[in-house]
């Protein structure tokens, strides 16, 4: 039995058999089989071998014999490698001897031929390393491919467990078969987190070498309140988390009965609880959970999960299909906010030295205008289809949000000019989401339609805190007093000035925190759709009364162990159970 | 010699063949020796002193990593050991793997 602490990203608890993918970008870490799976493992590489040839033989004869010569000499030696007796020998006697799988018998001969040639003096034939690497990924390549087409055949219930997981390949889960993902990489916003979310399975990431100690088949729980997996449970932890999950269940069905009731408080104060999604097939189980409409739509995944940039066709298809499901109800879609992901920073060709802190977001934007315009088109188009509005991320200063509003109505003029309709009075509104948009709030309310308060960038930039960073992560909490002094001054500067406001942090679907919110004058909040029943059952059992004077309180910390205590403690008196 | 012993059922053929090209037997030359090899029936072996391979693999030939001016033995034992052997000789003395390649078999 092996218990990994990681970071619990999607609540629940799942019991099931682990299915491992491998990525061809990483080491693929020694897994042992038993005896009688060896015979399966050689004939997956058997296949990878003849699958791998196909693939080459139909690449060399596409190319132009007279204009490539030297292409199609490198395809003809590959071929002879993947034809060669002897090496494929050498794969299947590792996977004999010492009972391991495909992928790593395939790694281990082709890396060890590579560093054969690498340790060469001659540079001609130093450089063929890079051949035999080649073959290696290829080769990889299709083994881990038909893995990830299992994945979309499922036919018994599974645990993902993998490096990294891609949006792509999250996109092909079947939903029904899998019951749990656990990744070594990964924080709370990463994608993986993010779709299982969305998904409603139970997920665990930032488990760092959790893809060594697991084989494929292994029982796996996942324990997506608490952040823990548990590899190969003994009969008692199994029993144990049997219980646990039943109980959990059981919140879960009561939860199910409160959806289509109305998100009000015990004193008739109404809130109006929305969705954050990232795919535009999340809408619908928004509005399945009883979301009132889109808060937050965050549209990376166009960007993340192709080569090359999205059409405006592209964004416009997906947000049509949101819209469609939504009709009259608000939804807010935020524009690009990419930048400081390892995704934007591995392809750009210097990575910078601090992207946080760098050219991410609406600064991206501004000096993309193509594909800015791009998105804002698509999303002016759409805006006749129901009750569309626009939200700029990362605004810092008043400079960057009149950039941002000046480039929407070009755009807008060059609709106008093609006599393209869209609807001239959409809402725009910001992010509030760094100290200094926080602070100069009032300024910021003159120009905008809307703020919407994100929680997770202004924590983090507030308190100087990664909190992917297990070294200082403990640092990071909405509910330092630095953080709420900033949210209470933004909520103070949006009322004056008569703006919606809403929060779509993390923060807000955390129980714990609602009453705070609530209290500090907070009546529209946007959070992940699992989590949106359990935050309606916490606003339907406070009175705004008692959450005024939870907040009053609050405010009179000055440490945020004193606050977290206190929060925690005056939810769990109210709702017990959700603690 | 190994080899020897076994002569009097079947030809055994030795050469020893000097990679002239500068480039020396790199992955073209390689694939390019392993397919004339193949044409051949019999065994081929090719040693560069310290290490003995098959002649067919270019797995094994590639990794004998031999450069400009390795002195490499190869052994052919078969029926075709004699034109196998003057093949290979004359594949990387005479024309240096300079010939366009050979069809594929």
């Amino acid at each position: 039995m092996e218990i990994k602490k990681g970071i619990a990203v999607s609540p629940g608890i799942s019991i099931a058999e682990s299915l491992i993918i491998d990525s061809e970008d990483y080491r693929i870490p020694r897994r042992s089989i038993s005896p009688s799976q060896r015979m399966l493992e050689i004939q997956r590489v058997r296949n990878a071998f003849g699958d791998a040839i196909n693939e080459l033989t139909r690449l060399e004869s596409a190319q132009d014999q007279a204009e490539s010569g030297k292409i199609k000499d490198i395809f003809a030696v590959h071929l002879r490698f993947l034809h060669d007796r002897s090496l494929r020998k050498k794969i299947t006697d590792l996977i004999q001897s010492d009972m391991v799988t495909a992928e790593y018998a395939v790694s281990t001969v082709l890396r060890e031929i590579a560093s054969h040639f690498a340790n060469v003096q001659d540079s001609y034939i130093s450089e063929r390393a890079a051949d035999i690497y080649d073959i290696e990924r290829r080769l990889l390549k299709q083994l881990l491919g038909k893995k990830r087409e299992d994945v979309e055949h499922l036919k018994k219930e599974v645990v993902i467990v993998a490096r990294e997981l891609s949006p792509t390949q999250t996109a092909g889960f079947d939903r029904k078969y899998v019951k749990g993902i656990a990744s070594d990489a990964g924080g709370r916003t990463s994608h993986a987190a993010i779709v299982a979310r969305s998904l409603g399975i139970p997920a665990v990431v930032a488990l760092e070498d959790l893809t060594e100690y697991t084989s494929g088949g292994d029982t796996v729980i996942v324990d997506g309140n608490r952040g823990i997996i548990i590899v190969n449970p003994d009969e008692q932890t199994i029993r144990q988390y049997e219980d646990y999950s039943k109980e959990f269940a059981e919140l879960e069905h009561r939860l199910d009965a409160i959806r289509q009731k109305p998100a009000v408080t015990r004193d008739g104060t109404e809130i109006t609880l929305l969705g954050n999604i990232e795919f535009p097939d999340e809408a619908e189980i928004v509005l399945e959970r009883g979301g009132a409409g889109i808060g937050l739509y965050r549209t990376e995944f166009l960007y993340l999960n192709t080569e090359s940039e999205p059409t405006e066709q592209d964004h416009y298809e997906a947000y049509e299909k949101t819209v469609h499901v939504f009709e009259d109800k608000p939804v807010v879609i935020r524009t690009l906010d990419l930048g400081a992901d390892k995704y934007t920073q591995s392809k750009r060709f210097v990575p910078e030295p601090n992207p946080f802190l760098g050219l991410r977001s609406i600064r991206f934007c501004l000096q993309n205008l193509t594909m800015f315009k791009k998105q804002l088109r698509a999303i002016l188009r759409v805006s006749v289809l129901g009750q569309v509005k626009i939200m700029f991320p990362l605004i810092t200063n008043r400079q960057e949000l009149m950039q941002a509003k000046m480039i929407l109505h070009d755009v807008m003029e060059d609709l106008d000019e093609e006599s393209i309709p869209y609807n001239r009075d959409i809402q725009v509104g910001i992010m509030i989401e760094t100290p200094s948009a926080a602070l100069t709030a009032y300024s910021l309310a003159h120009d905008v339609d809307f703020f919407s308060i994100g929680t997770n960038d202004l924590t983090q930039y507030t308190l100087a805190v990664d909190r992917s960073n297990e070294l200082v992560s403990t640092l990071y909490s909405p509910a330092d007093p630095a953080v709420l002094r900033l949210i209470r001054n933004v909520i103070q500067d949006a009322h004056k000035a008569r703006l919606d406001l809403s929060v779509c942090g993390e923060m807000a679907s955390e129980p714990e925190h609602i009453m705070l919110l609530l209290g500090l004058g907070i009546r529209t909040i946007s959070i992940a759709s699992p989590m949106i029943p359990e935050i309606k059952q916490v606003i339907r059992s406070v009175t705004i009364e008692n959450c005024n004077k939870v907040a009053r309180k609050v405010l009179g910390m000055d440490s945020e162990r004193q606050i977290s205590t206190y929060l925690r403690n005056a939810a769990r008196e109210i709702i017990p159970e959700a603690f | 010699m190994q080899a020897e012993e076994d002569t009097l059922e079947k030809d055994t053929y030795e050469v020893e063949l000097e990679i002239k090209n500068s480039e020396g037997l790199h992955m073209r030359p390689a694939m390019m020796f392993v397919d004339a090899a193949n044409r051949f029936e019999s065994e081929i072996n090719v040693s560069n002193g310290d290490t003995n391979v098959n002649g067919k693999s270019i797995m094994q030939i590639s990794m004998l990593a031999a450069t400009c001016g390795t002195k490499l033995k190869v052994t052919a034992r078969g029926p075709d050991a004699r034109e196998a052997v003057a093949a290979l000789q004359k594949l990387v003395e005479e024309k240096h793997f300079d010939e366009p390649k050979p069809k594929k078999k």
